[in-house]
């Protein structure tokens, strides 16, 4: 699947078309209810608004580091969140998104800090195997900071004292390492080529840091990426709900009452939370 | 120094299905009920203008923090149990409401064939087809029994459906008619009945229809807006315990909430309780609640620690087989929701809109419904197509074989953004003499108290009815017409992810006190006046989520309570020695 090229784009533009045209997304007459009284926002009061037109023009980024004090950790980050979601011709790629500001603050927040995780110890060493092995331990045995614990490669599980912002910093340095001995270049200034191959090196777990698995890494970075990508740009991604106009993903929409049986894929022009709390 | 406070009726531990519908129903019999609730107060407003999937789906904001307790989990006996650090690995509800507020809202009741799985069996395969150590047993309870507990909570609920065609005898019909069905739906549903198969239009907690349900709540009509599992609805169309049970228990007068009330211990003296204590969790004073009866209706978690920590009943020994306290754990795992995924090329769907009890389903392959004489599991698991409505990060199928990062993941995640479609086998678990709950010996809670330790194996079982299962699901997606289908792989071992919310057992009812905890009213065999309400009292998980069995057995326990008080004690069923080691 190389072909890209969509085989409804005529039928999607007319149906486009003919929903722009039909204004509002709310089902009249079908809400009943006391509770309704209280959700009078924007697609109420106005249907949907076009935000590209109404604000971009106004719009005044204060995008700063609020998280990574060092700019060649930022640096670090941005370039590999771009070869894991890069610019190409269905548009944007992560920079140009907003993801390494995402990242930032998701690192600076409750998130970042796992401050909703047990991060109580003892935190015992973790060996990574091929295969699942009954381990012999004794019958309730206590488990120290010093115990050596075997657990299958893949296994989901997260048992190191590091916050997922400390784990981004450790993970960047190891990979701005990684780049300098394998290249003898910072990561920054290596060719796209080059830089996917010290992402693979971290996504098949070949670099060992801070007592963890790199896999382990890539795989938060990734995900940390996509969600950056994908949420809705009051988290500082998904830059002018760009994403989502690439994805043909309308956001938060309050009924589809009326569509949900509709044949035809229908393409709407997205809408944001802060439109969904008519602010 | 807990402060002790007036005794009432009954007090209720937990807000969710279990908690509501037992106040509710004590406190519309004019019984004095305090309810409480660990976690935060909350109503509708709290869900207005919220539709945030990286907050709620990715971010688990209705989901328990686990900053001062977990649980520890591993495989086997002989392994070190490791503590699940990250909330999202976790799915356990709070708040109040509980984890009744976020579900999805796909009702399914359990099947006949459940209530009297021994026997079952045995009478048609013989007793050798029931493996050594699967602790399999009849619930003390027929579906017949259970039948107007059931038909009771769906009307409660609003549910709207219709009939299963292989389903077991309703006393009446869903209370509202089904979800309107999408083309992905009617897609599965044709290709379905193409196969020979039965399909139907799963029946949910989302309303077709605005609706008021006999104790005087209206619910509204469901907007197919997607957000549903792990949200609550601010649109009052999902049936939960905030649209329905819990304004009922408040309107009589008779039932007060405390949130922010984490029950650490069950008080008792001489056999009997005596009340609980509890933690503000605010300003840390501890409370005395006295009570004539306790009722524990918590998440299965907390069920089975209060008793282990109140020293109450005896905790499961794997190595003798007794105890009963922790007996039976099952729940969805790794292995549960396999199945296939089809890829369309020249179809694209509106997969974004959605409601989480949206859905076909298909019913052929589940409990004995089928032959299993030359089968090498036993039980079944529902087939279905979920139409939940995906959010942008979670749409990111490729097919196998395609990089998960990069310019052709970019392509190929946005070509096949709603051409996507997954069908699977949510297979039944059965319970095993290795998988257990007990208490952890290192890890401590924020009282210093032990937290609950999980041993948990995947088995043949398991994996040879995901395997049938994957097969089934790629048949219909066959006939579905997919371009390409990628089957589920099936896991080696159990991945320590407790994501699904549908965890169950360790207080698990029956007949014979030796191998169960509590009678089929939920009363527990060794404290007469206490309850445990909730899906720790279901001995295996059948082939769909438990909600509305935990909704039918929390009336039965209810209407038990309320006769416990009128008769002023004593075991309401007698128990039975089975004879059985099951």
């Amino acid at each position: 699947m190389t072909n890209n090229k969509n085989p409804n784009q005529d039928t999607q533009d007319l149906s486009r078309r003919k929903f722009l045209k039909s204004g509002g997304l709310v089902a009249g007459g079908l809400l009943g209810g006391s509770l309704f009284g209280g959700l009078l926002t924007n697609q109420f009061q106005k249907g949907t608004k076009d935000e590209t037109t109404s604000q971009a023009g106004k719009q005044v980024s204060f995008d700063a580091r609020t998280f990574f004090s060092r700019n060649e950790d930022f640096a670090l980050l941005s370039a590999a969140t771009e070869r894991i979601y890069p610019e190409n011709k269905n548009g944007m790629g992560a920079i140009e998104l907003g993801v390494p500001y995402f990242i930032d603050r998701q690192c600076a927040s409750n998130w970042g800090r796992n401050a909703n995780d047990y991060m109580v110890g003892p935190f015992p060493s973790i060996t990574k195997t091929d295969v699942y092995e009954e381990e012999k331990r004794q019958t309730n045995e206590v488990i120290t900071s010093s115990t050596v614990v075997k657990l299958p490669a893949g296994t989901a599980n997260y048992q190191t004292k590091m916050t997922r912002g400390t784990f981004f910093l450790e993970g960047l340095n190891a990979m701005e390492k990684t780049s300098q001995d394998k290249f003898g270049e910072r990561f920054v200034n290596l060719e796209p080529k080059q830089q996917d191959e010290i992402l693979q090196m971290f996504e098949k777990g070949e670099v060992k840091f801070s007592g963890v698995d790199s896999a382990d890494f890539f795989s938060l970075l990734r995900q940390t990426t996509i969600e950056g990508v994908y949420a809705d740009p009051v988290y500082g991604g998904n830059r002018n709900m760009e994403a989502w106009r690439m994805k043909e993903y309308p956001g938060p929409i309050m009924s589809f009452l009326d569509k949900i049986e509709e044949e035809e894929f229908i393409v709407m022009e997205p809408s944001s939370l802060r439109n969904y709390q008519g602010l | 120094m807990a402060k002790k406070l007036d005794k009432v009726d009954v007090v209720v531990v937990g807000s969710g299905w279990a908690g509501g519908i037992v106040s509710a129903e004590l406190s519309k019999a004019g019984y004095q009920v305090v309810m409480l609730e660990r976690g935060k107060d909350q109503t509708r407003s709290d869900f207005i203008g919220v539709k945030d999937e990286l907050r709620y789906t990715n971010r688990h904001e209705m989901i328990e923090k686990l900053t001062g307790d977990t649980i520890t989990s591993r495989v086997s006996i002989g392994d070190a149990a490791l503590p699940v650090r990250l909330q999202k690995d976790m799915n356990t509800g709070t708040d109040l409401g509980g984890g009744s507020m976020h579900w999805a809202g796909s009702v399914y009741r359990w099947r006949s064939y459940d209530f009297e799985i021994r026997s079952k069996t045995i009478e048609r395969y013989g007793e050798d087809k029931i493996p050594e150590g699967m602790q399999i047993r009849d619930w003390g309870i027929t579906y017949d029994e259970l039948e107007p507990y059931y038909a009771k909570w769906e009307q409660t609920a609003g549910i709207s459906g219709e009939p299963d065609p292989l389903g077991d005898k309703r006393s009446n019909e869903y209370p509202n008619p089904p979800m309107l069905a999408s083309p992905a739906i009617k897609l599965f549903k044709e290709s379905a009945k193409e196969i020979g198969l039965h399909p139907y239009q799963m029946a949910s907690g989302n309303m077709s229809q605005t609706y008021t349900n006999p104790d005087g709540e209206t619910l509204n009509q469901c907007m197919f807006c997607s957000f549903c599992t792990m949200y609550g609805c601010d649109f009052g169309s999902k049936s939960d315990p905030l649209a329905t049970v819990i304004p009922t228990a408040r309107k009589t007068g008779n039932c007060e909430i405390r949130t922010n009330s984490l029950v650490r211990r069950v008080l008792h003296k001489d056999g009997k309780a005596t009340g609980v204590l509890y933690t503000d969790t605010r300003t840390g004073q501890e409370f005395e609640q006295p009570a004539d009866v306790v009722v524990l209706a918590a998440f299965t978690f907390s069920n089975n620690r209060l008793l282990m920590l109140s020293d109450i009943g005896e905790i499961y020994n794997p190595e003798t087989r007794k105890g009963t306290i922790g007996r039976n754990f099952t729940g969805q795992f790794n292995s549960t929701f396999l199945g296939a995924t089809g890829f369309f090329n020249d179809k694209k769907f509106n997969y974004y809109m959605g409601a989480g009890g949206l859905g076909g389903a298909v019913s052929d392959y589940e409990a004995d419904l089928f032959d299993h004489t030359d089968l090498d599991f036993i039980h079944g698991g529902g087939i279905e197509l979920r139409q939940y409505g995906d959010g942008a990060i979670k749409n990111n199928f490729v097919p196998k074989g395609t990089p998960t990062w990069g310019e052709e993941f970019k392509e190929k995640s946005l070509f096949y953004a709603f051409r996507t479609l997954t069908v699977w086998y949510s297979a039944a678990v059965m319970p095993w003499w290795h998988n257990f709950m007990d208490l952890d010996p290192t890890y401590k809670d924020e009282f210093g108290d032990p937290v609950l330790r999980i041993t948990n194996k995947l088995t043949d079982q398991d994996k040879n009815i995901a395997k049938f299962g994957i097969e089934k699901c790629t048949e219909i997606m066959e006939a579905m017409g997919a371009d390409i289908i990628d089957q589920d792989e099936i896991p080696d071992q159990f991945d320590h992810t407790y994501g699904g919310m549908h965890y169950i057992g360790g207080v698990a009812m029956g007949e014979d006190p030796e191998t169960s905890a509590v009678n089929n009213y939920l009363q527990l065999w060794e404290m007469e006046n206490l309850f445990v309400v909730g899906g720790s009292a279901l001995p295996h998980f059948s082939s769909h989520h438990p909600t509305p069995t935990i909704g039918a057995l929390s009336y039965r326990a209810a209407e038990g309570i309320e006769k416990y008080l009128k008769e002023k004690g004593g075991l309401l069923t007698q128990p039975k020695s089975s004879g059985v080691k099951a």
